[in-house]
């Protein structure tokens, strides 16, 4: 009995200890924060390895994804007569949720896991103490930049899978069921809202990719230093940041769309 | 890969997201309309438009044939002015026809049928459509239909 309370709190304290280390970690990322204006390099080339390396992913998604939501928004509208609201339909489900969201997940699965694997490698290998040996803080030459290219790059590739996902949309409704192009697009316009919509979902997608940009970070930060515990890092890093989206997801939807 | 390249592919990638951007507010949530196809401008007024929405539907027989492109109140006589785009392939369409609004759907989406007229001029841009008929609005049909009941 004594056993299983003492695994409890030994897990709360180990939960505790590892949010402490992520908070204390983002802290010393902010700092660093100028070390990404002087050195743009840095950034441009990490926006280079999440972001225009994630493109094709994002693109091929966006279209299944608003070409699955056109014909099922679709089928199910025609039952009621209604198929002219389906561009609506496509429109609020990506600019609100799946545009945030699955751009997100996806980030944390094509760039968020290397962004670990990558600087869990780095903490194995000793790159990272034999920089501090050289007097050159990898906080700054190494995380700030990773990090900042992920909160660049999700509302970017979010607005990306927004647009592409709506294109979608129109090509399977208008273009292979037959429903008005007019009414697709002015349906729409009617019902989407810059400021209501767009914006929050851009907001949204702000949130996530500080999230998974933190996540991975620590994750390959704190990661124990050898094969196995890299590659724990990298499952557990895409894991919790998946879970994380989700989760402060419902939060966020609860309070902007009330 | 060399640093210009790097930065090219960085630069482009900037550009399709604020592109992006740019579809969702403009194109997704109408801002603005992008594209316009050729076509020439009538103008119906109308006591009631009921639902009709800019880019609505504009059809002659059941064939699309342009657009609503706006919707006013006309100041002087309290009636609703609707701009309509007609396509430019629909260029014979008679002088003297008549504009309706009709229902199409269970939702109540509205758009404006055309009734062909028997005058050999055609519509021209900037005409306006003097025949017109109303949105059926189903509360005052259901009103009048209680009154009569009552009488």
């Amino acid at each position: 009995m004594t056993g299983l309370f003492q695994a409890l709190g030994q897990r709360t304290l180990n939960g505790l200890r590892g949010l402490g280390e992520a908070v204390l970690l983002m802290g010393r990322i902010l700092r660093a924060a100028p070390e990404v204006v002087v050195r743009p390099r840095l950034l441009v080339e990490q926006i280079y390895a999440v972001g225009v390396l994630s493109l094709v992913i994002i693109l091929v998604s966006a279209l299944f994804v608003g070409m699955v939501l056109g014909l099922q928004g679709y089928y199910t509208l025609s039952d009621f007569g209604a198929t002219e609201a389906v561009g609506t339909m496509v429109a609020l489900s990506l600019v609100r949720e799946l545009g945030p969201v699955v751009t997100a997940l996806l980030f944390a699965g094509r760039a968020g896991s290397s962004l670990t694997a990558e600087v869990g490698l780095m903490k194995a290998t000793e790159q990272l103490s034999s920089m501090e040996m050289m007097a050159v803080d990898p906080e700054r030459r190494i995380l700030a930049p990773r990090f900042f290219a992920a909160l660049l790059a999700v509302p970017l590739l979010a607005a990306v899978f927004s647009a592409v996902g709506v294109f979608g949309g129109y090509l399977v409704a208008v273009g292979m069921v037959g429903v008005d192009g007019g009414a697709f697009w002015s349906n729409m316009q009617n019902a989407v809202t810059i400021q209501d919509d767009i914006l929050n979902g851009v907001i949204k997608s702000v949130v996530f990719g500080f999230l998974v940009g933190w996540i991975a970070l620590h994750k390959g930060y704190m990661a124990v230093p050898t094969s196995s515990g890299v590659s724990r890092a990298t499952t557990l890093g895409v894991v919790h940041a998946s879970l994380a989206v989700l989760g402060l997801d419902f939060l966020l939807t609860a309070l902007m769309f009330d | 890969m060399s640093q210009r390249l790097v930065e090219i592919w960085v630069g482009v990638f900037v550009a399709i997201g604020l592109a992006a951007m740019m579809v969702l507010a403009l194109q997704v949530s109408g801002l603005t309309e992008l594209r316009q196809p050729p076509g020439y401008h009538v103008t119906a007024k109308f006591d009631n438009v009921g639902g009709l929405r800019e880019k609505a539907p504009v059809s002659m027989a059941g064939v699309r044939v342009g657009r609503v492109e706006a919707i006013r109140l006309d100041p002087d006589s309290h009636q609703a002015e609707v701009k309509m785009r007609i396509n430019e392939r629909f260029g014979a369409i008679p002088a003297d026809s008549a504009a309706a609004i009709y229902t199409s759907g269970l939702l109540g989406e509205q758009y404006v049928g055309l009734e062909p007229g028997w005058e050999t001029e055609p519509l021209a841009d900037g005409d306006r459509i003097t025949e017109t008929q109303s949105a059926v609005v189903l509360e005052r049909i259901i009103g009048q239909f209680v009154t009569g009941m009552q009488d």
